[in-house]
């Protein structure tokens, strides 16, 4: 997707910060892209760097300890700061939120049709039976079978996958502008996978939406997204593409996560896996985040952090990004098994 | 049944194992309710030094299946041999012996291991157990710190000071302990992220060709069972569907859902991923209390609900299709018709760059 015509969601230097007993938590460090109508938008990272929290802050969904600054803008109406009120207007209607554990984004005491209807009916000022209606057609959108039948059933009485179906249809109601997929699939099976990012794409074809998924699957993003973002402690080291991510990285960090991942199309390739863990939020290194497990590592990297820069789309955060043109994995990472961190 | 790899011998034979677990129902009588069967008529063979990928979706039955061979839960019928010894019928006494040479890693590596112990003492627990903690026990520990990667100085320290790939290779130091010759991992490197997962893997297949170990490797990730295994026994609902090598079973997969399965994996490369053509199954695996009749994969296979005739149904909702050699042992009545649409973008990459002693005998082709 070129970046052409005015974003429909603009998020501008956003910045999340946890107080804690231990101290200030900084998850989220100046965080900026843009979404384009139509697009999907793939943020994928590990554990702990702040993709999550970046999805929640944008929502104004994150508790009272979180201190959020910066700039989320839905078609140039800034939601950082905007009342509940006025934020409760957005939720659900011009941006919808799919979450990873069904079970826990469904109420268990209402029925599935019950709780698509009270979305619709939430944001029109229409008849229960009318809504009930519309409830069954997104049901019937979503391919659960016989919804006739199962709008009556309760969460619990569903499969996961069947509930993550309603889950998008719940999203789906009201025609939002972005929809926000943060690991929608990660608690399913693969077969059952495979038939929610069909559903998942059907959903954005059909209300148009722009979407923004979050996911630590490498492969979900290979399929889905038009661009990528990288995240690693709380900031976006790469942004690109997706055949820029995956075929020509110019961060170490995303060659070492390609390099890492076990890929079905290669029998016993030794992996090469980057070494030592993620830094704690809580005890940051200066400079580079990355540094301390990176290969390229020079004194540059630990005096300063690099800005996340480059030329037409492509950008990364790194010193040294010149030097990765042409380099595979391994030429970087070496396929230890050892842990020489610590 | 299961292909002879010529003159060796299996470690582990299992056959025909079963397990159900009764279903109680509510209130104060309990009465059972019948029996969910997590474990159906299962059979396969171990040999030295090869690593057995045990794979399916959750609720298939392979962690009960490496529970019960165990002896973990008792097995409801079938036998597991062990080197000559009928596991199955063993006494609790008798199996602890045993368990020296079978061990098992976990999958969550921060319940696995005593929060109150330091990490010496958790490995060192397995060698006390068995009266071997002698005078060299201190150095035993260091020397298995060593083996996995860590340093002994770790050993002073409590689990929360470690990240979870850390956690796991303690786990798998401790599973070492005893020097055995089996070790079952299930689902070793599923709760780590993918940059750690991928030196936990590597430590485990270095490991195996130092230590000569034989694995059975459960998993519900087919990338990292492609990666480590060098045959596959594919489970659905209780059931082997299909036993292949590696090789075989991702190139050439021969029952329906084996090719549902490979065809539902995403592929971390865009322009492959996006030329794939996908069978995409309807529908949930059934509930294994009331399994269906004859084949247990047809409520959701592709061929039974699009290409056979009603002759040909018939005989998958009434006979249950034994695992038979074809190319190699496929539970399906009607694998010759059975051909994955597109495996284009798998065909497999020359990626072999490991040692090659490692893997002399790993190459071997079953037949």
């Amino acid at each position: 997707m070129t970046s052409l015509g005015t974003p429909v969601l603009e998020v501008a230097d956003l910045r999340v910060e946890f107080r804690t007993d231990e101290g200030r938590v900084p998850a989220v460090r100046g965080v900026s892209f843009q979404l384009h109508r139509g697009e999907v938008l793939g943020i994928v990272g590990e554990s702990g760097s702040g993709k999550s929290v970046t999805s929640l802050a944008m929502m104004g969904l994150l508790a009272g300890s979180a201190r959020v600054s910066g700039s989320v803008r839905l078609r140039g109406t800034e939601l950082l700061g905007a009342s509940d009120k006025a934020l409760s207007r957005v939720r659900g209607q011009s941006i919808a939120m799919i979450f990873q554990d069904p079970m826990t984004s469904l109420n268990p005491v209402y029925p599935i049709g019950y709780q698509v209807a009270e979305a619709i009916r939430a944001h029109h000022d229409i008849s229960r039976d009318a809504a009930r209606t519309q409830a069954l057609q997104l049901l019937d959108a979503v391919s659960i079978p016989n919804p006739a039948q199962r709008v009556d059933n309760y969460p619990h009485e569903l499969s996961g996958g069947m509930r993550q179906r309603v889950v998008i249809a719940i999203a789906m109601a009201n025609g939002p502008e972005v929809i926000i997929a943060d690991e929608p699939t990660t608690a399913l099976d693969v077969t059952v996978q495979a038939q929610i990012l069909d559903a998942l794409r059907s959903a954005k074809e059909r209300t148009g939406a722009t979407m923004l998924l979050i996911t630590h699957d490498l492969g979900v993003i290979a399929g889905q997204a038009d661009r990528v973002l990288v995240m690693y402690a709380g900031r976006v080291v790469e942004a690109g593409t997706v055949e820029e991510i995956f075929y020509t990285p110019r961060m170490p960090y995303t060659l070492g996560l390609l390099g890492s991942q076990p890929r079905l199309d290669m029998r016993r390739q030794r992996l090469h896996p980057i070494s030592g863990a993620p830094p704690s939020a809580l005890n940051l290194p200066s400079g580079c985040p990355f540094a301390p497990r990176c290969p390229l590592a020079a004194p540059v990297c630990e005096a300063e952090e690099p800005p996340l820069t480059g030329a037409g789309g492509h950008l990364s955060a790194c010193h040294f990004s010149d030097q990765l043109v042409g380099l595979e994995p391994g030429d970087l990472f070496r396929p230890v098994s050892q842990d020489s961190e610590l | 049944m299961i292909p002879q790899p010529g003159t060796k011998q299996p470690v582990l034979e299992v056959r025909n194992l079963v397990k159900h677990f009764p279903v109680r129902g509510r209130g104060l009588v309990r009465r059972r309710g019948g029996e969910v069967h997590a474990v159906c008529d299962v059979s396969f063979d171990l040999y030295p030094q090869e690593t057995l990928g045990l794979v399916g979706e959750s609720g298939c039955g392979k962690t009960t299946t490496a529970r019960v061979l165990l002896n973990l839960q008792p097995a409801t019928a079938g036998h597991v041999h062990y080197q000559g010894t009928e596991l199955t019928q063993l006494s609790s006494k008798a199996m602890r012996r045993l368990r020296r040479e079978l061990q098992i890693v976990f999958q969550d590596p921060y319940a696995a291991l005593d929060p109150r112990l330091p990490v010496n003492e958790i490995i060192a627990e397995p060698l006390r157990i068995h009266g071997l903690y002698g005078p060299s026990g201190r150095e035993d520990v260091r020397e298995l710190l060593r083996l996995v990667g860590l340093t002994p100085e770790h050993g002073n320290r409590f689990p929360h000071e470690f990240s979870g790939g850390q956690r796991q290779r303690i786990g798998i130091a401790r599973a070492l302990a005893l020097r055995p010759k089996v070790l079952v991992l299930d689902e070793p490197v599923s709760a780590l992220d993918v940059s750690i997962q991928a030196g936990a893997l590597n430590l485990l297949a270095d490991l195996q060709a130092r230590l000569g170990l034989s694995y059975l490797f459960v998993s519900h990730d087919l990338s990292v069972v492609r990666h480590i295994a060098d045959r596959v026994a594919v489970m659905y609902l209780g059931r082997i569907v299909e036993v292949a090598t590696a090789d075989e079973l991702f190139s050439a997969p021969a029952h329906p859902y084996t090719q549902a399965l490979i065809s539902a994996i995403p592929l971390p490369d865009p322009r492959k991923e996006r030329a794939r053509e996908r069978i995409i199954l309807t529908g949930d695996v059934p509930n294994p209390a009331n399994p269906p009749s004859g084949c247990r994969f047809r409520t959701r296979c592709p061929l039974f609900a699009a290409h056979l005739t009603d002759a040909q149904r018939h005989r998958c909702t009434e006979d249950v299709p034994p695992l038979i050699t074809h190319h190699h042992p496929t539970a399906c009545h009607y694998t010759e018709l059975s051909t994955l649409p597109a495996l284009s973008g798998l065909s497999v990459a020359i990626g072999d760059d490991l040692p090659g002693s490692a893997r002399a005998m790993r190459g071997r082709e079953w037949g």
